[in-house]
């Protein structure tokens, strides 16, 4: 299998927020790195995830993909996801792929964090 | 967050991210509201949008279909044969129409499929990304599913490990009843026969199709229940008897 080479750096943002920093190429081999990193933010007792996608450098389509699997996990306990730092480029995938009526699109931190 | 100000006519820090494009933009298909067929034909496929798992009915499902292959064979090489034959390994009852060359970002593809007791399906799929070791699929509204197929190769160990695997969920309630009176055997038998006609192609030895299905989402999405509306298997039988009737009722030629 393909190794991953995502990072995945979780922080708590506020008392009820947690920020997953992604950082590299993001491909279906970071499963395994970003359902940790969710695992610890939800242990940290997120009501509400933001992923900071400034550091991303590249995502396939099996990444995409990875991310509907977050998408489940995050609504199943009624966290609501968004996510900031997205290019031009990916902002108009996730468009595509229609993943932004699902996870809500944001500028920059602070109105990902406000929802 | 605030930016820093540029200099008139210069990008930011934060803009020229934005701007940014990745190494491997050209892989993407460019953004489509919805879906235009060139040739003629497209029943259920010109002016649909596009669907993904997120806006599906049903259960979510995943499901991987492997085959391993000698490492002779490289991942590029396995792909390149895909893209470029795609229809050839399906079933001889559904048909295929693609473009003549191999698959690309943004092409759009016919099927007609035979989903059993003589109905057939008239839909299509839309290239949504595509590299040198994989490609997506993605279905339009009315599609037995919503999602993505994904068809990947890669080196495994000592083995080339061939996948499809698809994220779907049946895409109104007449189809998620479908799927599960006898739908998820057909498909599964569907992409048996597909990579096996393929690991043929590709190589002497028989392969054996090892296949994995996961349950992502047990939750039905009521909300979407009238995607109902745009179902292609009755809007297919409807169309069908709608020509046959009007074929009927044209005047029989008089006789000379």
């Amino acid at each position: 299998m393909d190794k991953s080479t995502a990072g995945m750096e979780v922080r708590m943002a506020d008392s009820l927020s947690s920020v997953i920093d992604i950082r590299g190429d993001v491909t279906a081999a970071s499963e395994p790195a970003l359902m940790a990193a969710y695992e610890e933010a939800s242990r940290q007792g997120a009501r509400r995830l933001v992923l900071n996608f400034s550091g991303l450098e590249y995502m396939n389509s099996g990444g995409i993909g990875m991310l509907v699997t977050l998408l489940v996990r995050a609504n199943r306990k009624h966290q609501p996801l968004a996510a900031y730092g997205l290019s031009d480029h990916y902002r108009e995938i996730f468009e595509l792929t229609r993943l932004d009526e699902a996870i809500g699109i944001y500028d920059d931190e602070l109105s990902a964090l406000a929802g | 967050m605030s930016e820093n100000p540029a200099p008139e006519g210069r990008l930011s820090a934060a803009q020229a991210g934005r701007a940014s494009r990745p190494r491997n933009a050209r892989n993407w298909a460019t953004k489509v509201d919805r879906l235009s067929v060139d040739s003629g034909g497209g029943l259920n496929v010109a002016g649909r949008r596009l669907t993904g798992p997120v806006q599906g009915f049903g259960r979510m499902w995943r499901k991987t279909y492997w085959i391993e292959l000698s490492p002779d064979i490289s991942p590029s090489a396995v792909i390149a044969t895909w893209k470029g034959h795609f229809g050839e390994f399906w079933p001889k009852a559904s048909r295929f129409k693609g473009p003549l060359t191999s698959l690309s970002p943004g092409d759009v593809a016919l099927l007609d499929v035979s989903v059993g007791g003589g109905v057939r399906l008239s839909t299509g799929v839309f290239v949504l990304y595509a590299d040198e070791e994989s490609f997506t699929l993605m279905t339009p509204q009315g599609h037995m599913f919503a999602g993505w197929i994904t068809f990947s190769a890669e080196r495994s160990g000592s083995v080339t490990r061939v996948q499809t695997q698809v994220l779907m969920r049946a895409n109104d309630p007449l189809y998620e009843l479908a799927m599960a009176c006898g739908g998820h055997h057909k498909e599964d038998q569907f992409w048996v026969q597909t990579m096996t006609a393929l690991a043929q192609r590709l190589s002497a030895a028989p392969a054996v199709v090892q296949a994995r299905t996961v349950c992502v989402d047990r939750r039905r999405q009521w909300g979407n229940a009238g995607q109902v509306w745009h179902n292609s298997m009755v809007r297919t039988v409807v169309h069908s008897v709608a020509s046959a009737l009007a074929r009927k009722r044209q005047p029989a030629p008089r006789p000379r």
